[in-house]
């Protein structure tokens, strides 16, 4: 099928190594663009929060952070599974290489929603249920480097993690609601969420174009950690010398 | 020779593993012991008085017992595959999501169900009033099924891994958190004297679940691990 031969010429290394090299570029620089303008809109052209002044700020790069944790463990999930039914090495590859840029997204949402935490809720944790649900999906991104680590045969490494990631995105949704109801019977804190009228033209913005950029962002990364991926695990192959030396 | 069909296949297993099991006292005695032992800490650490006790009680019996599950999680395939009956297991032809949900319900007989025997004389050590042991020993029944079953596919991910318990807990636990979530509250309503038949059901579902899709995550797990 011609529908099918990029598909196939995509799982070939050479020809994928390539290709991430001259993606990268079409990533980056949208990504810094992006980044640079939402960064001045959000930090200088938007105007103070009525409620939360200037620290509402904070939102340009803590829930970029926190979509970024989720889309991340969603394309290594998505990745695992075609590579574990298509037996495409390439897309093992893709999950290795992003789970740690997730991981740290992870942990910069964590980190950003802790200090924004302590002057609004005056603690620098609460035991909300989207602090809560973002804590266990970092424990699931260590648990899926964890085991990738300690496999020394990298094949079964790559299967091993892929069936894991498939196990955690179909528990995905049942932590996260399950954290919902945990909370919302509690019933602990009194402010659990930021009340969020609708939120100005000045300010959305802004927020919506450091998420693309951090997207784009985590497509640059992830090309280049591709490319170490692939020249890892094509260390003995010929073509890899040629185009090296080029 | 005639093919062995499913369920005498299935029979036949679950007869071996519980025999296996019963030879070895310390294997099934051991998670027991070690849940008795990690409740009577807290007393000690927190304090004897039978208010503060009640208040908390919930939470320890479904912690303790979590961990204690987990103990013997480690054990549910490593013999098997060090001795290669797992292998021949993979080879005999009979379906291997099959076969990982035998073992895993002959490893939750072993482990899981003394833990549930187990619980309504820890509870009351706890001041749980007597009316909520219904609720304890139905929630841990439940949440033990969830964590052999959910937990056999990290047991067969991590086989002949170097240290590999602590990456099985690393592995298990943020998945079993929601059944930690609904079992606690479960017994926690019933202390307090409310209907807990809400998160009971919750739990049920999530048991479900849990028996019914990962057997096949576990086969494919063991696939992996036997390669």
């Amino acid at each position: 099928m011609a529908t099918w031969t990029w598909f196939h010429k995509l799982a070939s290394p050479p020809h994928f190594y390539r290709i991430a090299g001259m993606l990268m570029p079409w990533f980056a620089w949208p990504a810094a663009i992006l980044i640079i303008a939402a960064l001045y809109g959000g930090l200088v052209l938007a105007p103070p929060d009525y409620q939360q002044g200037e620290g509402f700020r904070m939102v340009y790069v803590h829930a970029p952070s926190a979509w970024m944790s989720m889309f991340i463990y969603a394309t290594m999930a998505i990745a695992s599974a075609i590579a574990l039914i298509w037996r495409m090495k390439l897309a093992h590859a893709v999950a290795a290489a992003a789970a740690p840029v997730g991981a740290w997204f992870t942990f910069a949402a964590l980190a950003t929603g802790s200090l924004w935490g302590k002057p609004m809720w005056g603690t620098w944790w609460v035991w909300d249920a989207r602090l809560t649900s973002e804590l266990i999906l970092l424990f699931l991104y260590l648990g899926f480097m964890a085991l990738r680590s300690s496999i020394e045969d990298p094949q079964r490494a790559d299967r091993a993690s892929a069936v894991l990631a498939v196990v955690g995105v179909i528990n995905l949704p049942i932590i996260h609601y399950s954290v919902y109801w945990w909370n919302t019977l509690h019933q602990g804190a009194t402010i659990t969420k930021i009340g969020k009228p609708s939120i100005t033209m000045d300010m959305l913005w802004p927020l919506l174009a450091m998420m693309l950029g951090f997207t784009l962002y985590f497509g640059a990364v992830l090309m280049i950690r591709l490319r170490a991926e692939v020249i890892r695990r094509e260390r003995n192959a010929a073509w890899l010398r040629e185009e090296l030396a080029r | 020779m005639q093919p062995t069909g499913l369920l005498a296949a299935g029979r036949l297993l679950y007869a071996r593993d519980l025999k296996l099991a019963f030879r070895r006292w310390e294997q099934i005695t051991q998670p027991v012991v070690f849940f008795l032992m990690v409740t009577t800490l807290f007393p000690l650490a927190l304090s004897p008085e039978t208010g503060q006790l009640r208040q908390v009680a919930a939470g320890v019996l479904w912690v303790a017992a979590l961990l204690s599950a987990l103990l013997a999680l480690e054990f549910m395939f490593r013999s098997d595959y060090e001795d290669g009956t797992l292998e021949q297991l993979v080879l005999s032809g009979q379906p291997l999501w099959w076969l990982a949900l035998i073992k895993a319900l002959a490893h939750w007989t072993v482990s899981g169900l003394p833990l549930v025997l187990a619980a309504p004389i820890v509870a009351l050590s706890l001041a749980i009033p007597t009316e909520a042991l219904g609720t304890v020993v139905v929630s841990l029944f439940l949440g033990t099924a969830i964590l052999s079953f959910l937990g056999a596919v990290g047991a067969g991910l991590t086989l002949g891994i170097r240290r590999g318990s602590v990456l099985l807990s690393l592995l298990v636990l943020p998945l079993a958190m929601p059944a930690l979530i609904f079992g606690a509250r479960a017994v926690d309503m019933a202390v307090m004297g409310d209907v807990s038949r809400g998160p009971l059901l919750l739990l049920g579902a999530m048991c479900i679940l849990s028996v019914t899709l990962g057997p096949f995550a576990t086969s494919a797990a063991l696939k992996v691990s036997m390669e």
